[in-house]
């Protein structure tokens, strides 16, 4: 083993031996040791992250497996690592959010009686990711997939005595599944067509079998790479909260807020964006798959900003706001913009990561009220989290220069020149959100640090900003939010930064034309004028004007948009339908089947009736057995002059000729 | 051989011998000498066992071990022993398994310890026989004898209603079993001689194939068991005392299914494939339908029992696709479920111990109080539902994999359990061990002690080192899988 793959090693197990070390012995290490155990261990991991970065930058790529899983029949199951350009992007970002996320931690969870138990879940998770991310094959991958979703459950009911909060994560976890139904289908779809499992041998072998077909209905041949990316595209609607399966992510606010951050902003929601972008070969080779991708993203783009719109919970807000930038980055996807979705991936992490947890020190200041509504005027206590919040909302508004104008637009500009059907439809639903994007996020910022001050009395008398803990790693995800777009739209996208580890054909290269010497500069005053920049302006203005200048407003609006504001409120009603339909629809099911089945006709008819018959014939023969000899001796008499007679029928018919 | 003893016939007649000696320590004035020579007797019986795996030779199919005897020379009958790869593990298994349960029924067994401690050992014994005879008539000796043991541990030591469960139990697998000597008779009188590798090279038509699969198949697909004959499962489960619940479930279930591997295949493989379908509708109607069952339990062991059954369905499922992933898989699912659902059964009995309910309804809130337990539990209930890094994902993917070889919809319908074996899982974990503290008398619970501590923990081990790293467990049975496969493609028609 080289040096460099011992170092490939060491980013993953360095985070596992925190989360294990502290798993089994945190209460004897006690608190401080344990977070720093965990945190020594997500350092290392950065730090080698960067170590692999310069390595792989300077041309060097590894593709192996670490160990056989197993083989059986002529297949090979191993545990490897693909380490490329695109995967060393993805662990620095993993490792640098939870490095951050696992500071704060110290002092958002300091008085929680089961801080130990936190260190060691964000840990295992940090590690589940990489192994996720740096994976060269897709049982690795499902392995990752799964184990992110398992620590997700494990941290969203992380406070396992509220309601709610069990609710929330079984809730995930149990859609999720739906999503690694279909993911899990579309591997053994894999297997069954390619033979083997390993991403490099895969995509060698996906042109020759690029026109193969396979008719899951008969009749009606789809491509078997139609079939697959399909397949696989459902669970990342499952892990990436696509619509219509995007139903737990709100409801994971349950969770902790650095959990939030972390999984439910930064990274483990963008693994489906990723998963796509590491397929590209693959999906490069269905239209039909491009389209369906285009069309969800659309929809989750557009239609969860709505959401946004209307929620008092800051978490909330922030939450539908996630909904809607995976869309975004979804319909990138879809327009094989590939790299432009990873690059939105990269910049979102950085900035939404930031609202979380400024949303989060906000709430150490309240006393953990999460409602909007009783908040106003914190930005005097709290200049540094007011700061940081205002950074991270220019920059998710898509204001230049912060990070998230560049990738925004470059999205918006990659699926306006797409040709895929579908396309339409998304750049209008992109567009369209660029507005509410930009108004529900001032909304938030207005309502929480702006205005009259509308908290009682005695948690306004408390308010003060929050400790070094929680506001150096806001700081240090600011700084990314302010710089990462221009400095990285050159070499991410101009640059040919991915290489060969991102593949489009030529037809789908919406970017291509941006390769031609291009400033980040020139980005910014060509789309002062553009449509977008616009609504994003004017989205700012109308929250302003709803918020500050006009605060009665708003509640009049909601009055006289009474079903609208109905439905929004109520989410589209998903839940009440996915809780009638799927949940109470598979209990009515299974009680139908188990009375009805198992104890009516197997049991009741079958098994106890044959019992029964068996009984009561035995009943009736016992009445025979009655004791008196003379009954007996005329039953002997009767049966020797039955079988006398019997014989002598058997010779008349048989015997006689 | 070891110290010249045949050692296939010690793994068999150790852990027999040693319950002679536990039912000899009488009453229960000597009830902890009874514990410590089942004990001893339960942890030298996997001992002994391990030299078959060190032994064995994994290159080769066949069988190994071979001992061979006269026992009834007038009928050809003869005490005829021996392993292969598919056996290898469920012998492993068994033996693994004894201890376990002596230790889980150290304290809790508080009446006829001797009697319940020597059970166990006994049927460990049989079962043990039951997976390494050679013999058809030595088997189905083996095979009945396995009865009585589990007869009177679920009659003596069961619930209220352990009569009813007892019987049911008996008779049930009882009549499926007597249409398997009527197929084990007409085979003696075919080719005779009893040897089960002799009925392997016997041709025989196709009407006399069904016959003789369909009479198997009574007999095995009560045991796995498979729908529509599963009904006595969850009655034994819920009367069963918690260790008679952990053998049924993670050995006995798994004769069936070793049953169609060793008889149904290889000597009626025309019969298999023309009724492959069959078989495979059945195992997909145990995988939904039982998955959707379960979900509506409101008593916990009830809850497992279906699971176990949804989860043997893939056992069936896997055989009868006929690939090597699929046969593999369901080997492995074996072995994977014995671990799992054994551990998920002894839960059951750490908190049944402490509060005498199974009914979810009584629980809630327990993490607040035993949170050692709770992480305990987790483990097994995400290894229930399957989740990659445990054993349970293992046999289910392979099966999952091997299905979509066949045909997509089968695979659809296998990964369903995906989402139903989740749910009823999670379902019952989250209204037993999340929540606020129920009532006052989980307010009173009491962590696990350092004996149920042992018995999870060594569970735990098993179940993640066989999903993190199942190669060698599959690499065991390649060669016996690769003959066994080569074998059922084969005609025997003539």
């Amino acid at each position: 083993m080289t040096d460099m793959q011992k170092l490939y090693l060491l980013v993953p197990l360095a985070p596992l031996a925190g989360a294990t070390v502290t798993g089994l012995f945190g209460r004897k290490l006690g608190r401080s040791a344990s977070h720093w155990i965990t945190i020594l261990g997500v350092a290392v991991a950065f730090i080698a992250s960067l170590a692999v970065f310069q390595d792989v930058k300077a041309g060097h790529t590894f593709n192996g497996a670490v160990y056989t899983w197993l083989t059986t029949g002529d297949v090979r199951f191993e545990v490897g690592f693909l380490i490329d350009r695109l995967t060393v992007l993805m662990m620095l970002v993993v490792t640098f959010v939870s490095l951050m996320v696992h500071v704060y931690t110290i002092g958002y969870m300091h008085d929680d009686d089961g801080y130990q138990r936190f260190f060691s879940y964000i840990s295992l998770f940090t590690f589940s990711m990489l192994m996720l991310v740096m994976s060269n094959n897709f049982l690795q991958l499902f392995f990752g997939w799964e184990a992110v979703g398992l620590v997700s459950y494990l941290l969203i009911g992380f406070w396992f005595t509220r309601p709610t909060a069990i609710y929330a994560n079984l809730k995930a976890f149990l859609v999720n599944r739906v999503g690694d139904f279909g993911f899990l289908l579309g591997i053994g779809m894999i297997l069954a067509h390619f033979g083997t499992l390993d991403y490099a041998a895969v995509f060698a072998r996906a042109p020759s079998i690029a026109q193969d077909t396979v008719e899951l209905i008969p009749g009606s041949p789809w491509l078997v790479i139609t079939v697959v990316c399909i397949l696989l595209f459902i669970g990342a609607m499952g892990k990436s909260a696509q619509f219509p399966l995007h139903v737990w992510l709100p409801d994971s606010m349950e969770g902790p807020t650095p959990i939030s951050a972390l999984i439910h902003a930064a990274t483990m929601v963008t693994a489906g964006i990723f998963m796509v972008a590491r397929m590209s070969p693959l999906f490069e080779l269905s239209e039909t798959a491009l389209s369906f991708i285009l069309v969800i993203g659309g929809i989750t783009a557009l239609f969860m900003a709505f959401l946004g719109v209307v929620q008092n919970d800051i978490k909330r807000v922030v939450a539908y706001s996630t909904l809607s930038q995976l869309g975004y980055m979804t319909v990138a996807l879809g327009a094989s913009a590939y790299s432009v979705a990873i690059f939105h991936l990269m910049t979102h992490a950085f900035f939404k990561a930031l609202l979380f947890l400024g949303a989060g020190s906000v709430i150490i200041a309240m006393h953990h009220e999460q409602d909007m509504r009783k908040m106003g005027g914190l930005r005097k206590y709290m200049p540094i989290t007011y700061w940081c919040v205002v950074i991270g909302s220019l920059a998710l508004s898509g204001i230049p220069p912060f990070a998230g104008f560049f990738s925004k637009d470059m999205i918006i500009d990659a699926v306006r020149d797409c040709q895929i059907p579908g396309a339409g439809f998304a750049y209008f639903a992109v567009v369209c959100g660029v507005f509410v994007t930009a108004f529900y996020t001032f909304r938030l910022l207005f309502m929480t640090f702006h205005g009259k001050p509308r908290m009682d009395h005695h948690t306004e008398s408390h308010l003060h900003e929050s400790p070094w803990t929680v506001t150096v790693p806001l700081v240090m995800l600011a700084i990314p939010s302010v710089y990462a777009g221009w400095a990285y739209i050159g070499p991410l996208l101009y640059g040919n930064y991915f290489g060969s580890a991102i593949h489009v054909s030529e037809s789908h290269d919406v970017i291509g034309h941006l390769r031609e010497a291009i400033t980040p500069g020139k980005i910014v005053v060509q789309n002062l004028t553009n449509l977008p920049f616009l609504l994003a302006l004017l989205g700012i203005f109308s929250a302003w004007v709803l918020y500050i200048l006009k605060p009665e407003w708003p509640a009049k609006i909601a009055d006289r948009f009474r079903a609208i504001y109905i439905v929004l409120d109520n989410k589209y009603y998903f839940d009440e339908f996915n809780d009638r339909f799927f949940a109470g629809g598979a209990r009515r099911i299974g009680n139908f089947l188990w009375r009805l089945g198992d104890v009516k006709i197997i049991d009741g008819f079958f098994v106890n009736g044959s019992a029964k018959v068996v009984g009561g014939i035995s009943r009736l023969i016992r009445e025979l057995q009655s004791g008196y000899v003379y009954h007996y001796a005329f039953a002997m008499i009767f049966g020797l002059f039955a079988l006398l007679s019997l014989s002598g029928l058997i010779d008349a018919w048989f015997v006689k000729p | 051989m070891i110290l010249g003893i045949p050692l296939l016939s010690l793994v068999i007649w150790l852990p027999i011998v040693a319950g002679v000696a536990v039912l000899a320590t009488g009453g229960d004035r000597n009830a902890n000498l009874a514990r410590m020579i089942a004990l001893v007797g339960s942890v030298l019986g996997f001992i002994v066992a391990i030299p078959i795996y060190t032994g064995f030779n994994a290159l080769q199919g066949g069988m190994q071990f071979t001992e061979l005897q006269p026992w009834v020379e007038r009928f050809h009958v003869n005490y005829h022993l021996g392993v292969d790869g598919i056996s290898l593990w469920l012998v492993l298994l068994n033996c693994f398994t004894t201890p376990l349960v002596v230790i889980a029924g150290w304290k809790v067994i508080e009446k006829k310890v001797a009697q319940y401690m020597a059970a166990f050992l006994i049927m460990s014994g049989i079962v043990n026989g039951v997976f390494m005879a050679l013999d058809a008539l030595l088997f189905y000796v083996f095979w009945e004898a396995m009865l009585i043991p589990m007869f009177i541990i679920i009659g003596v030591w069961g619930g209220p209603n352990r009569v009813y469960a007892a019987i049911k139990f008996f008779l049930y697998t009882l009549l499926g079993s007597l249409l398997m000597l009527v197929a084990l008779i007409y085979l003696y009188h075919q080719s005779g001689s009893f040897s089960i590798l002799d009925y392997y090279k016997l041709p025989l038509s196709m009407a006399a194939q069904v016959l003789i699969f369909l009479a198997f198949f009574v007999a095995f697909a009560v045991k796995v068991p498979m729908w529509p004959v599963h009904t006595w499962l969850p009655d034994a489960h819920v009367e069963a005392p918690t260790g008679g619940s952990v053998v049924l479930a993670a050995i006995m279930l798994k004769v069936g299914a070793y049953g169609f591997l060793r008889f149904s295949l290889p000597i009626a493989p025309d019969a298999s494939h023309a009724l492959s379908g069959f078989m495979i509708t059945l195992s997909l109607i145990a995988v939904v339908y039982i998955g959707l069952v379960a979900l509506v339990q409101s008593d916990m062991k009830k809850l497992i029992a279906y699971s176990s059954i949804s989860h043997m369905g893939f056992v069936t499922l896997g055989i009868f696709i006929f690939n090597a992933i699929g046969t593999e898989g369901a080997i492995v699912q074996m072995i994977s479920h014995g671990l799992v659902s054994g551990a998920m059964f002894l839960c059951v009995g750490v908190l049944y111990d402490r509060l005498h309910s199974r009914q979810i309804a009584d629980y809630g809130g327990v993490a607040n109080k035993m949170p050692m337990f709770a992480a305990f539990f987790m483990l097994f209930s995400m290894a229930n539902s399957g989740l990659p890094g445990t054993s349970g994902f293992a046999g289910e993917f392979m099966v999952i994999l091997g299905a979509m070889k066949a045909n997509f919809w089968l695979a659809f319908a296998a990964a369903s359990t995906l989402v139903f074996g989740a749910a009823y899982t999670l379902w019952m974990y989250k209204r037993v061990i999340f929540g606020a503290v129920a009532n006052s008398h989980v307010s009173e619970l009491m962590d696990i002690n350092s004996r149920e501590f042992l018995f999870l923990a060594i569970l735990a081990v098993g179940v993640l080192g066989m999903g993190l790293y199942p190669l060698p467990v599959a690499n065991i049975m390649h060669a016996s899988v690769n003959d066994l496969l080569l074998h059922v493609a084969q005609s025997k028609l003539q």
